[in-house]
Order: structure tokens, then sequence, then C-alpha cells
């Protein structure tokens, strides 16, 4: 029960956290934001990998199998992706080609 | 070694959160993002040397066959698609939490048996399935829907909203009885049971996203967001790890507020997009037999190139189209010509949150052209054109004059209020909200039909000789 409640601690101090600075995300990096803290939520990985790594039944195996390729695809899928897209945000050169002003 | 492994835990938290710090600026987001990899990579690393861990063939073969779905799908995807890459990738969440709930709860039975199991354990447990196994179905449904495999129309059974009441219940009351029976029911007994709750769980997902219509799918996506946010902080105590708690929280933060974002930008409550079937009536109002004013695109081309200032609003048709390049390439043309050329972007333009500004990025379009509907509004009256490339709902007047309007008090984009609008759009359809648009009708609008692509490749080329 105190590990319960120590959880909850941690669980209510990381949401207060995440609005924070979530809230300061500008609209136009809500979708990199999307696909980013998708792969986070990746982070499943870690209890896939406990459970795969275990010598404990068949059925277990196979379930370990599973979760760690789907977490995998959610990790790299979103980091990469997430990537490709950040690369692409580019401000206005100031000088450009047109060198127009504002 | 614990030691080692919870510190290094410690430290990919700060770095998951540093991440989402650097993503409030487009200069400091790339290496955000990377800072969160390798947060990731150091948690991955680690848990390898638990002393749980003693085999590592079979943790091999999921790591490199997610690696190559993944990597696969994250850059052979276009930019176009990625609200159904990001559903797909949130239901992956969600089956990964859930199948270790499952596995974990297998566990409990191999080892000390279920009724020897901490109730708050099995209390976890139970939550985790639901959370994980709702936003994995509820994810292919709207990657179904977003990839146009299911109907983008919302589909609605009978008694359907009854249905997911009863589900929703029966999935409280017998993880209730799970929880509360865990010493008397027979061990065969409760798994059965256990695994009824995940299958009602699933059909859950599949229920809450069939009825939700296309244009509600930005709301729907940050939702399931939030929940593979969730999930994973589930998972985290289920297994009293506090790195899955504090990233699946953040990741359920985020999504959450995006989730509330879009709602706002829509004027609907969270329930209402969820439970309201909005856009299966079919359009209200105004009578059709109206006529429009369309153009064509040489004209067009003689509008805009005479302009000192236009606005660009993109909505769904361009991601449709795929006409972002096409776009970018008439902005540069008028911008050549001194037009001022401004975008403007709706909150909920699009199928996912910031969709057009990336596609708009794709087609190397600088950030700081995009305005926001705040920053923007007040100048549609002292822009001479506004040109609405396959955006509807998001420009309706209606919103703001006509209260029997299903979109009455949606915030828009003041596209009317320009000197002169020119609508690029396929055909007189109305939009995915299924309300007829006034903006059509207004005397300084004139509609260019056709495939946006097509018709901004035309006007650019009439432009040349203007």
């Amino acid at each position: 029960m105190t590990e319960l409640l120590f959880a909850l601690f941690i669980f209510t101090l990381a949401a207060f956290v995440g609005f924070e600075v979530i809230t300061k995300v500008p609209p136009t990096l809500h979708t990199p934001l999307m696909s980013g803290s998708n792969a986070i939520s990746g982070i499943t990985i870690i209890g896939s990998l406990l459970i795969t790594g275990r010598v404990e039944s068949p059925l277990l195996t196979v379930l370990g199998v599973a979760a760690v390729t789907c977490a995998m695809i959610n990790v790299v899928g979103g980091f990469l992706v997430t990537d490709r897209m950040l690369r692409m945000f580019r401000p206005q050169q100031r000088e450009g080609r047109d060198g127009r002003a504002h | 070694m614990d030691v080692l492994i919870n510190l290094s835990y410690l430290l990919a938290s700060a770095m998951f959160i540093i991440a989402l710090k650097r993503l409030q600026s487009p200069r400091t987001a790339r290496s955000g993002n990377a800072l969160g990899a390798v947060g990731m990579l150091l948690g991955i690393i680690v848990t390898l040397l638990h002393r749980d861990v003693v085999r590592y063939e079979w943790i091999l073969l999921g790591i490199v066959l997610g690696s190559l779905i993944g990597a696969v799908m994250a850059l052979w995807v276009r930019m176009t698609a990625m609200p159904q890459m990001v559903a797909l990738l949130n239901g992956f969440g969600g089956a990964a939490s859930a199948l270790v709930a499952i596995a974990e709860m297998e566990r409990l039975a191999l080892h000390h048996g279920i009724a020897a199991a901490p109730g708050v354990l099995v209390g976890t447990i139970l939550s985790s399935v639901v959370i994980g196994a709702v936003t994995f179905t509820g994810s292919v449904i709207a990657f179904g829907k977003l990839q146009e495999l299911i109907s983008g129309r919302p589909l609605i059974l009978p008694f359907h909203h009854g249905w997911n009441a009863l589900q929703a219940a029966a999935i409280v009351v017998l993880s209730v009885l799970i929880v509360l029976q865990q010493q008397t029911w027979s061990e065969s007994l409760l798994l059965q049971l256990f695994g009824v709750v995940t299958a009602i769980s699933a059909l859950l997902g599949i229920l809450l996203v069939l009825p939700i219509g296309g244009a509600d799918m930005p709301v729907v996506i940050s939702f399931l967001n939030s929940l593979s946010g969730l999930a994973a902080a589930s998972t985290g105590f289920v297994l009293h790890n506090y790195l899955l708690i504090i990233a699946g929280t953040l990741v359920g933060a985020s999504g959450f507020i995006l989730t509330n974002i879009m709602c706002v930008a829509m004027n609907r409550s969270l329930l209402n997009v969820l439970f309201g079937g909005f856009g299966a009536e079919v359009a209200s109002g105004v009578a059709t037999d109206r006529v429009v004013r369309s153009t064509t695109a040489e004209d067009a081309a003689v509008i805009l190139g005479y302009a000192r200032s236009v606005v660009i609003v993109p909505g769904y048709g361009m991601a449709v189209a795929q006409a972002q390049h096409a776009v970018k390439k008439l902005a540069t043309l008028l911008q050549q010509r001194g037009v001022d050329v401004k975008f403007a972007i709706h909150p909920v333009a699009g199928r996912m949150p910031g969709h057009m500004n990336v596609l708009l990025a794709e087609a190397d379009v600088p950030y700081d052209l995009l305005y926001e509907m705040e920053r923007i509004n007040p100048e549609f009256e002292h822009t001479d054109v506004a040109l609405v490339v396959g955006a509807n709902d998001v420009v309706n007047p209606a919103a703001r004059k006509d209260p029997t309007s299903p979109l009455y008090g949606m915030p828009i984009l003041d596209v009317d209020r320009a000197r002169t609008v020119i609508v690029l759009k396929r055909s007189m359809n109305p939009g995915f909200a299924g309300v007829e648009n006034e903006l059509f009708y207004q005397p300084n609008t004139y509609m260019l039909f056709g495939d946006a692509r097509q018709s901004l490749e035309a006007i650019s080329e009439a432009l040349k000789s203007v």
C-alpha cells in the first residue's frame, strides 16, 4: 500500500511537470509533439524486456516477444518519424531569395 | 547493480522531461527528440543488465523485428499520412501495455497463485489491461478510418451508446468482482474472467471510435495519444517502475492538453465528440438551390497577382490533393511579385493537431509565415485576398452568425472579412460536418472547382503571364 501511495505521488508530480512543459509547445509543433511523446510512451519496452528475459513458460515468452515487438515499433517508429518531421521545420531566411521585408 | 539501474532510470526520466521542454521551439526540437531517444536507449540497456533477465535470444528477436517494422514505417510514410501513422503508433503502445499486463497476470497464477497476490496489484493489472486494450483497438479503428479502409462517416449501431455504457459497466463490475473474490474463486475462473474483461475492453475500443466522423479525428487521435501514455503509466504501477510512471504520465498529460485544445477549437466537449456522432444527421440549415460564382485559374491569377496581401488558408483538402508543394510554389511566385503572403492555420485543420504545419514544412514554407487563428483573424479585414485551399468548416461564417447551425460558436478563421475570397474546392459537397457553407455564396467569393493541386498549378502557370 505504501508503494502504491508513493507511486501516486510520482504520478501526480509528473502530471504537473507534463502540463507545465507541454502547454508551452507552440501549435506548429503539435504533430511532432504527438509522435515524439508517443515514442516516449514506448517506455513499456522495459516491462516487456523483463518478461521476455525470464525463463518461465512458453506462453509468457510468446507474450513477451509480442510486447517487445510492439513497444519497439512504437519507439523506433516514433523517434525516427519525429526526426524526419523536425528536420523540415525551418525559419524564414532573413536575407532570403526574394529579400522581402515584413 | 539495482542502484545503478535505478539511477539510470532517474537519468532517463530527466532526459524525457528535457526532451519535451526542447520541443517548445522549432530550433531546439530536433535535439530534444534525439535526447529522448538517448534516454530510451539508456533505459533499454540498463534493463538488459537486470538480474531477472537471463536470456537474450527472444529479446533480440523482438527488438530486431520491432525496429525493422518501425523504421520502415517511419522512413516511408508520406507526410500527408502522418495522422494514420500516429494512430498506429498509439495502437502499438497500447498493445504493448496490454500484453505486459496479461503476462503479469499469468505470472501471478504461475508463481504463488492469484489468491496470494495483493488486491492492489490485481487491481492495477486490471486497469492496465483495460486501458491498453481500449487504446489498441480504438487506434486500429482510427487508423482504418484515416486510411479509408473503413468509412470515415460516423457508423452508429442501434442503441450504440447503450451498448457502450453496458460494456463499460461490465468491465467495472467484473474487475471489482475479481479483486473482491480473488481468494474464494478458483484460479481458472479468475483467469477466464480476466480474459472476458480484456475482450470487452477490446470491443469497447472499437465501438467507441466507430461512430466518430473524420473531422473529429484530431480530438480522437489526441485522446488515444493520452490513453497510450496512461497505459504506459499503468504498467509502471503494476511493475512499481517509476520511469514508466513518469514517462507515461508526461505523455498522458501531453495528449490531454492536445485533446483539450482540439475540443476548444471545435467548441465541443470531449464527451460530445465521443458520444455525439457529429455529422451523422443530414445537413441542416439553408437551402441549396442558390448559385455560387465560379471562376477560372486565369481570373484567379489576375486577382492574386494584383493583390497587396494574400492569406492562404489550407485545410484537409490540401492534404488529400498532396497540394502542399503547389501551394508553396504559388506563394513564392506571389512573393516575387511583392505580394505579402501569410498562411492562416486553424487548430483543427486537417486530421490531427499541427497536420497543416508539417505539410507546409515539408514543402519548405518557413514556419514564421504560419499564423495561428488568434493572430491572423484581426488581419483579414485588411487582406486583399483570402485563398482557401480545401478548408471548409473552419472558415464557415455560420459559426459566428447562425445560432441554428451545428457549427455555431466554433472559433473560425474570419476569411469572409477579406476583400476577396477565392475557394479551391473539389465540388459543392458539404464539409465533413455536413453543413452548408455560407461563405461560398458571398458576393465577394469566387469558387475555383477542381483538384486543389491542379488548380494551384494552373494559377501559378497563368500568373507568369499576368
